[in-house]
């Protein structure tokens, strides 16, 4: 019989949210220093990403020398790097926010650099004959127009950046240097206490839902008006 | 006021254009009429210094374009494509120039409700280029095109995506604001029509090479109304343009290699 599958293998969802309101004080601190990386990530990434994208469009030469290495960055397991950024950044949250930043990087690049050369080429056109600097340009034109595929990246690396999180947590979990969901995960996995591990696998989902939810709530506010993508059917 | 193009060759690869010279003399409303590949938008981009001419030079009211800035100011653009700014209201879109140039708000403003009342818009200034018809998007454009009050006015096939009952209006309003602003217009299209009707002179071209092949006054009195559409004249100017633009593509096909 289905039912008879013991707690130990897959607990009922009733048993999980026992322990999670039994747990909750526990689970939720975990939350909130996951959600601080996750959230502190995000942010660097999303800055650093823009910023490394703006260079790239105003220098071709730029962009071929640097690009390759963001690519790499974006190819290089996590897993993989995260103890060596464990071992060189002494402070804990600095490495963690340090990993999952560079797990989310990598799509606002290549989203905003995309987006920042996607112009109309009329409009692109019409800029050139008012004679418009280089800075109204990208003030007026290229920034505008990337925001849609800007967005495109931040919903992207919003879940990545949590990943990220999680992930960094779990190299340095069993060095004893976090406290945050994945620790939790780890150390309910040595107690066997598996419906505590189903509990914070249910706040990292969630999270990661909420976070996808207000990254498209955030588009559509920015982009609703005039962008084909938000507009409703008709 | 003058546009002088002396003698200019552009060649992509082919040769796009002879060299042409052409005079544009202030208050005249001058149409580039010619099948595609004639090179008129490529003639339009070099007066407008989007384009550099490979050989000789355009020179407006006296100046080479290469001098940039002021004289780059006095003039006006519209596109085939009304090339708005999605994201940007009416108001911010025919703003555009003015912003550019770095014109104080309120001046600008005050400038952009006059274009914009020009054109029959006044009430859509907060509505976006989306919510807007063809046609009316178009008329944005212009607005744009007029709110720097240019001195000379060039138009690429502004009206070239449009059906022909709106692209009808438009051609008479737009006669409507070259007369009540005493503009100047170099105009271009591959509609014999819509040359006939506008023009007070037509530049007939040929293409494979591009070329000036006619000049051809259309001395018709203005205000020029709807019925002129359908009049003994306007039959006659259209035919004889017609006929030399038929003429000019059969020497292209009797020269071509079998």
């Amino acid at each position: 019989m289905a039912l008879d599958v013991p707690a130990y293998l897959v607990p009922s969802p009733w048993r999980v949210a026992q322990v999670l309101v039994a747990d909750a004080d526990m689970l939720f601190a975990s939350l909130a220093v996951t959600l601080k990386i996750t959230l502190l990530a995000f942010a660097c990434a999303t800055v650093l990403g823009v910023l490394i994208a703006f260079a790239f469009v105003q220098s071709r030469v730029l962009e071929a020398a640097l690009f390759p290495y963001a690519v790499l960055l974006q190819v290089t397991p996590i897993v993989a790097i995260a103890p060596l950024i464990i071992i060189w950044v002494k402070d804990p949250t600095a490495s963690l926010v340090i990993c999952a930043t560079l797990v989310a990087l990598f799509p606002i690049i290549a989203n905003t650099t995309l987006g920042l050369r996607s112009v109309n080429a009329g409009l692109l056109g019409y800029f050139q004959l008012q004679r418009a600097t280089r800075w109204q340009t990208l003030l007026r034109l290229r920034i505008p127009s990337a925001l849609p595929y800007f967005f495109g990246g931040l919903r992207i690396s919003s879940g990545l950046a949590l990943i990220g999180a999680v992930v960094a947590e779990f190299v340095a979990g069993t060095g004893g240097t976090g406290s945050g969901l994945a620790y939790q995960i780890l150390q309910a996995g040595y107690q066997l206490n598996i419906p505590r591990m189903f509990a914070a696998l249910a706040l990292i989902t969630l999270t990661g839902v909420l976070l996808f939810a207000l990254m498209a709530l955030l588009s559509r506010w920015a982009l609703g008006s005039w962008h084909e993508s938000e507009a409703p059917n008709e | 006021m003058e546009v002088q193009a002396a003698q200019k060759t552009y060649p992509g690869g082919t040769q796009a254009l002879l060299p042409v010279n052409l005079a544009v003399r202030e208050g005249e409303f001058v149409t580039l009429l010619g099948p595609s590949g004639c090179g008129k938008s490529t003639l339009l981009k070099m007066v407008a210094g989007l384009l550099q001419p490979s050989a000789g030079r355009v020179l407006l009211w006296g100046q080479t374009l290469d001098s940039t800035g002021p004289v780059n100011r006095r003039l006006g653009f519209v596109f085939q494509d009304a090339t708005l700014m999605p994201w940007a209201t009416v108001l911010s879109n025919v703003r555009l120039p003015l912003d550019l140039a770095g014109v104080p708000r309120a001046e600008a403003d005050a400038r952009v409700r006059t274009a914009l009342a020009g054109v029959g818009l006044a009430r859509f200034e907060h509505a976006l280029p989306r919510e807007l018809s063809g046609g009316m998007q178009m008329r944005v454009s212009i607005a744009r095109g007029l709110v720097t009050e240019p001195r000379l006015l060039l138009m690429d096939e502004p009206f070239g995506a449009l059906d022909e009952i709106t692209r009808n209006r438009l051609d008479a309003d737009l006669l409507a604001l070259w007369k009540s602003r005493g503009l100047t217009v170099l105009f271009v299209t591959h509609s014999i029509h819509e040359a006939v009707f506008l023009s007070t002179r037509v530049l007939v071209m040929a293409a494979r090479p591009g070329r000036i092949v006619a000049d051809v006054p259309i001395a018709e009195p203005y205000p020029r109304r709807p019925e002129f559409r359908v009049s003994a004249a306007f039959s006659q100017h259209a035919r004889k343009l017609h006929d030399i633009l038929l003429q000019v593509s059969g020497d292209v096909d009797a020269q071509a290699p079998v």
